[in-house]
């Protein structure tokens, strides 16, 4: 059996061998790309995150709702994300120089999310949904989220308080909503996702010399 | 002839044989009898931390699988426990994928890593004590990353949620120590051949801190982060747990059914085309995202490529098995091993296919790639765990397993459960897949398609968790009850020794 292969009773060469090999995927997959993504630079409609946003983005990670939402649109050429009202172009890196680190999300069991603050702008909306999904869209099978809310009594409600505008049957009874510091923080970044002002052609260009994901490179064919 | 010789392993079996068929068998495998007292001395140097590691692995199985639980029902119930914060579907789906991933499987394969490493080099555990400091440590940082994962502290990348600056100092002086002990026993090697299940045990040691590193690295930005993300997340798979798991199915199966693994040439080729083409796979997780092309491509490309080492492993392991079939009926490691060798081949095969445009564009983003990676996770991993805790514990405490019942339960709940599971949600992510991919279907449809499959998948758990119950109360009973199993009949059947001569091996070539 060791005629064959007396090399790899030498476990230097198994652990060199290994080890340079691990290295050169993680130059090819990882380093180069940083190197070349160092000149992606936001669009000036892009405003960085403020920090009620980013502390709404620290909730959004502590609950864990990229498990269930995307944040990105992906090429019309072999996707429906455009058509189904999600984008109106797919996302660049560009998109993301702000994102640290990124959401992208691996999983659609709800809506993709990075245009949901122009699709739904009301911060009231926001509040009622993620206080009780379900008082909004009765098909939802998303988690309520109580704990980022207070019941308090009427009286006990301050003019500082935002109180949540629940109504109808799935109202709580004699108590009112507030929400807390959490909730509005996470409503105010959800209504700051809007990745929907227009991508210079010539940065499309760019991209597709980067390598960009543009239309000619994703196509229906894998190439 | 389909019936497998006993192991020389423990001082109990050897007592159970004559002596002329103690020599006979050593002789048909050019052992001399000093190879015995070799293998009794490299299972006392690694006892304490192999048990202490499979006892730790068992209990994070039984909380991975009560989360996973929780989790499930959520997604089809959703107003199930939604009071309290750390019981959120996102926290407690993160804290299951931690307690299975990096408590069990991690766990079990570092432990029969620890108990393979000095038999199949012919030593003693070296260092041993940094090997269970390093474990305890270890664990100790897996606690951290769950309990800070469920109080909402979370780096926020798939699989690398544990804080870094926290829970990642455990996890990297407690797996170093691991190392460092492996490594030991490595360089103090008195065989001259290194087998092939060493390379992969030694590799996976390589790989994992270069992959954890790389995940961690705290300074990416933007879609940088996703393709560390991914790199990391994909690896950790294929480079440490399946690296692992290849290590056991390489030796379990061939050691049990007593002959040879088929062909060392493809071992070799297999083994290396695995770390070529596996390495550079992470990418098909974003298919169509915000990355450059390129790199997409990149990795659809080489998770096609990875038919080679899928192949050439699969020939090597089920060829061993071939003909030797009916062993399966009488070692539950054979049948716990052999069925996570196929499940590999099968998840790595779907995993190719998933990765093409054209199938990603109906599975991306759906239960179709949570049930692929429990095809992984489980049918394979944690099958081959299984296997070799059935096989390694006898050998550690000098009997047999108490009772033919509880791992007949056990086997049937898992697979019974693993099978339903796959298909309940992998039938869920195709209906999700094609619902989303049609925009005039509203997206209500693709959540509503899905609810069958999720409550298959709810069931599904609850029978794996009685799979894992009973198999966590047999371990207890082996392990803690020495009166109980005083019987040294080996389990499922009864067996005499038959030796594979030379002439039948020749005959099936």
């Amino acid at each position: 059996m060791s005629r064959h292969g007396d090399y790899m009773a030498r476990a230097a060469l198994v652990a060199l061998g290994a080890f340079a090999i691990m290295a050169s995927a993680i130059t090819i997959l990882v380093v180069i790309p940083k190197i070349m993504l160092r000149e992606v630079r936001a669009m000036p409609e892009l405003a960085p995150y403020t920090d009620e946003q980013l502390r709404g983005r620290e909730v959004y990670i502590a609950n864990g709702c990229l498990y269930c939402h995307s944040q990105q649109i992906r090429d019309p050429a072999f996707t429906t994300d455009v058509d189904r009202g999600w984008g109106s172009r797919p996302t660049v890196p560009e998109d993301y120089v702000y994102d640290r680190p990124h959401l992208l999300g691996t999983m659609r069991t709800g809506p993709d999310l990075i245009n949901v603050g122009q699709r739904l702008p009301s911060e009231d909306w926001h509040l009622i949904h993620l206080y009780d999904p379900r008082a909004v869209v009765e098909w939802s099978t998303m988690p309520a989220f109580p704990f980022l809310f207070e019941e308090r009594r009427p009286e006990d409600v301050g003019p500082e308080d935002r109180v949540v505008p629940l109504t109808g049957p799935r109202a709580p009874e004699g108590v009112v909503i507030v929400a807390k510091p959490e909730a509005l923080a996470l409503t105010a970044y959800l209504i700051s996702l809007n990745r929907q002002y227009p991508v210079a052609d010539s940065l499309r260009a760019q991209d597709q010399m980067l390598g960009g994901d543009g239309h000619s490179g994703a196509g229906g064919s894998h190439d | 002839m389909s019936r497998p010789e006993p192991e020389l392993g423990t001082a109990a079996e050897y007592g159970r044989l004559t002596g002329r068929e103690v020599d006979a068998v050593a002789a048909s495998r050019g052992l001399v009898p000093d190879d015995l007292e070799v293998r009794l001395r490299a299972d006392a140097s690694s006892r304490n931390a192999v048990l202490a590691l499979f006892a730790v692995g068992i209990g994070w199985l039984l909380i991975g699988s009560i989360f996973g639980e929780i989790a499930s029902i959520k997604l089809h119930s959703p107003e199930f426990l939604t009071n309290h914060a750390w019981l959120t579907f996102g926290r407690v789906r993160t804290a299951h994928l931690h307690a299975v991933n990096y408590g069990w499987a991690t766990a079990a394969l570092i432990g029969m890593s620890l108990w393979l490493m000095p038999r199949l080099v012919h030593s003693e555990l070296r260092d041993g004590r940094y090997a269970i400091l390093g474990a305890v440590l270890f664990t100790i940082g897996i606690a951290i990353g769950i309990v800070a994962v469920l109080a909402g502290y979370s780096d926020g990348m798939e699989w690398l949620e544990a804080p870094r600056w926290v829970a990642g100092p455990f996890l990297v002086v407690g797996g170093g120590l691991i190392g460092f002990s492996l490594f030991r026993t490595v360089l103090a090697r008195k065989s001259e051949h290194l087998y092939v299940s060493v390379w992969y045990i030694l590799g996976a040691f390589i790989w994992f801190p270069m992959l954890y590193l790389v995940g961690k690295w705290p300074t990416y930005t933007g879609v940088e982060s996703a393709a560390a993300n991914w790199f990391f997340a994909h690896n950790v798979l294929g480079f440490w747990l399946t690296a692992m798991s290849l290590g056991g199915a390489y030796y379990f199966i061939p050691k049990v059914l007593g002959r040879p693994v088929y062909s060392y040439q493809l071992s070799v080729v297999g083994f290396w085309s695995l770390v070529m083409f596996y390495s550079l796979n992470g990418m098909h997780h974003l298919v169509g995202g915000p990355l450059p092309t390129w790199m997409i491509t990149t990795s659809i490309v080489a998770s096609v490529f990875m038919f080679i080492p899928v192949v050439a492993t699969a020939i090597n392991l089920h060829m061993t098995v071939v003909g030797r079939f009916g062993a399966l009926r009488y070692s539950p490691t054979l049948r716990f091993v052999v069925i996570g060798s196929l499940s590999y081949t099968a998840v790595s095969l779907q995993g190719s296919f998933t990765a093409l445009r054209e199938v990603n564009r109906v599975t991306h983003f759906t239960h179709w790639t949570v049930a692929h990676s429990h095809v992984g996770g489980y049918a394979f991993v944690t099958f081959l765990a299984f296997g070799a805790i059935y096989y390694i514990v006898p050998r550690l405490v000098g009997r047999e397993w108490p009772s033919e019942r509880l791992i007949r339960w056990h086997f049937n709940l898992v697979l019974g459960g693993i099978a339903l599971y796959v298909v309940a949600l992998s039938w869920a992510g195709v209906l999700q897949g094609l619902a989303l991919l049609d925009p005039a279907t509203p997206f209500a449809e693709s959540v509503r398609v899905t609810l069958p499959g999720l409550w298959g998948r709810t069931l599904a758990g609850l029978i794996l968790t009685a799979g894992h119950v009973v198999f966590a109360y047999h371990f207890w009973l082996m392990v803690r009850k020495p009166g109980v199993a005083t019987r040294t009949r080996p389990p499922l059947h009864e067996v005499r020794p038959v030796l594979y001569t030379a002439e039948a091996e020749a005959g099936r070539r």
